[in-house]
């Protein structure tokens, strides 16, 4: 019964998201990666994974599983039941002195379950005037133990300006999601490097400001 | 079978002879040119064709329906275009309320007003009441930056989204003698001006174009397919008088009218276009670009084309 309303539960946030973002996909040359990857992404507002959930065809969405605060995700029961049930969610614990579980290691387990992560290495919302924040160093972490996975840079445009932090009423706009070309670790490339060149593909994506005459 | 009705299904099978033709040319061209690998000329221009195939049967299906579901078209149409506009305008954290009412108070409103009849506060709505309004809610949270941009943006994107667009359904409230429960032709009227006229354009333009009309704002656009496919959606507007209360006289001089509004529309919509750095308004309708850019000139003719009628044609 509960896996049913959260089956219907998921139709309806990504049939909302696309009614309200008329959200299009813009996919890379080499199209989508067959195996298990990491999708990482820009991180401006709650719907974020659910507007990359959105453009994935479906037979790979069901096996993609979003990486998510747990300390936000479990907070009340309808939060838990949206992230958990619904989003079928990988909950990590941000704060280092309540972890029991090793992030790295969740991550890692779901990747060899076959599934697919959707990832922030922004590590929370970006609320500044930068395009992106710095890197957390989780993704170098997640490949240093599996270097064979591959690397989606995915940028999510216009969804900040749909719904800012503390509003709760969307604005209708017309949102783009921008896959690149999987990128992998090179061979004992350092960890300050790698973050360096994954910011740089994502930034990469990211159209020019709409009114800049280009 | 009303003379009415009856109308409408020539008008129908009139149309789908033409899409019909259509079909089979962008076939043939297909099968003539892509014979080493495809034409990306011929491809646009059989998604366009597939998506008019989309558009006409959704707008029959609207009149089936009734004025319920020509309001409802139109409203949704409103939408899709507040929503392409809104997306390309400078918007501020302090504008989210104003443009909040701007799609889910203002917009219903005035459709509700059409679907009541209240012609009175229906022109006046948003050219009085919402222009008031949207700057009221901005100035709200005390954000000044670019403040008279950002409100004037805000009120065109109604002005040219909901106002104009929602002219389109009110020819539907018009109360013309002897033109009793056919109004929804009337529609029809403008919509195949407008579209054809557009069209005639692009082919005259493909043909005969040499002269640039205005290479600034629109690359595509000729004197010759100006000329042309004015005159020639003008000759088919007249022709197809006997769907309208007006003379084959008449008919003509409104569909000049119109297609000279709508080419008028064209130019300023693709001006907004450069400006913002865009070549097409969304994606909506493969082929063709985003909802504005199919209705650009639309929106232009609609009111126009519905206060000329009002105050020569309708008691109302």
């Amino acid at each position: 019964m509960k896996a049913l309303v959260a089956k219907v539960a998921a139709a309806a946030f990504v049939l909302f998201a696309r009614a309200i973002t008329a959200v299009r996909a813009i996919w890379s040359e080499e199209g989508l990666p067959a195996k298990p990857c990491v999708y990482f992404a820009n991180h401006s507002s709650h719907g974020d994974f659910v507007l990359v959930w959105a453009v994935l065809p479906p037979r790979l969405r069901h096996r993609t599983r979003p990486v998510a605060g747990a300390e936000y995700w479990l907070k009340s029961h309808t939060n838990a039941f949206i992230g958990r049930d619904v989003f079928n969610a990988v909950l990590i614990e941000r704060d280092r002195e309540k972890r029991t579980q090793d992030p790295i290691a969740l991550m890692v387990s779901a990747i060899d379950d076959g599934s697919s992560l959707i990832l922030f290495p922004e590590g929370t919302r970006n609320q500044t005037e930068e395009r992106l924040l710095p890197f957390k160093s989780g993704i170098f972490h997640l490949v240093d133990q599996r270097p064979e996975v591959d690397l989606v840079p995915v940028w999510i445009n216009n969804l900040n300006r749909v719904m800012p932090k503390g509003e709760i009423v969307p604005i209708p706009l017309i949102c783009t999601v921008t896959f690149g070309n999987a990128l992998r670790i090179a061979p004992g490339e350092d960890k300050e490097v790698f973050l360096d060149r994954m910011r740089v593909a994502l930034l990469a994506l990211a159209p020019k400001p709409v009114g800049s005459g280009e | 079978m009303t003379a009415a009705s009856s109308d409408l299904v020539t008008l129908v099978l009139g149309i789908f002879g033409v899409l019909i033709v259509a079909s089979a040319v962008g076939y043939l061209l297909e099968r003539r040119l892509a014979t080493d690998g495809p034409n990306a000329a011929v491809e646009n221009l059989n998604a366009r064709i597939r998506a008019w195939w989309a558009m006409v049967i959704l707008i029959g299906l609207a009149f089936i329906a009734g004025r319920v579901g020509v309001l409802v078209l139109f409203a949704f149409c409103s939408f899709a275009a507040l929503r392409e506009f809104i997306t390309l305008i400078y918007t501020r954290r302090a504008d989210h309320w104003a443009l909040a009412s701007a799609f889910f108070l203002v917009l219903p409103i005035q459709y509700y007003l059409l679907w009541a009849e209240e012609y009175g506060i229906f022109s006046i709505f948003i050219p009085v009441y919402a222009f008031l309004l949207m700057p009221i809610i901005s100035v709200l949270r005390g954000d000044t930056e670019r403040f008279l941009l950002r409100v004037a943006e805000v009120q065109w994107a109604l002005m040219i989204s909901v106002f104009c667009v929602s002219h389109v359904p009110a020819l539907l409230t018009l109360d013309i003698p002897g033109y009793e429960g056919r109004n929804v032709l009337l529609i029809a009227f403008l919509v195949i001006v407008v579209q054809l006229s557009d069209v005639l354009q692009y082919v005259w333009g493909k043909l005969f174009g040499r002269t640039k009309i205005a290479p600034n704002l629109s690359p595509s656009k000729t004197v010759e397919g100006f000329v042309g496919g004015v005159a020639s959606a003008t000759l088919i507007g007249a022709a197809l008088w006997w769907i309208t209360p007006f003379t084959p006289l008449q008919a003509g001089l409104l569909s000049f009218i119109i297609t000279l509004m709508g080419f008028l529309g064209g130019l300023v919509m693709s001006a907004i276009k450069r400006d913002r750095g865009v070549k097409d308004w969304g994606h909506l309708i493969e082929g063709h670009g985003g909802l504005i850019d199919r209705l650009d000139s639309v929106v232009f003719s609609a009111p126009i084309f519905f206060h000329i009628v009002r105050y020569w044609w309708s008691l109302s």
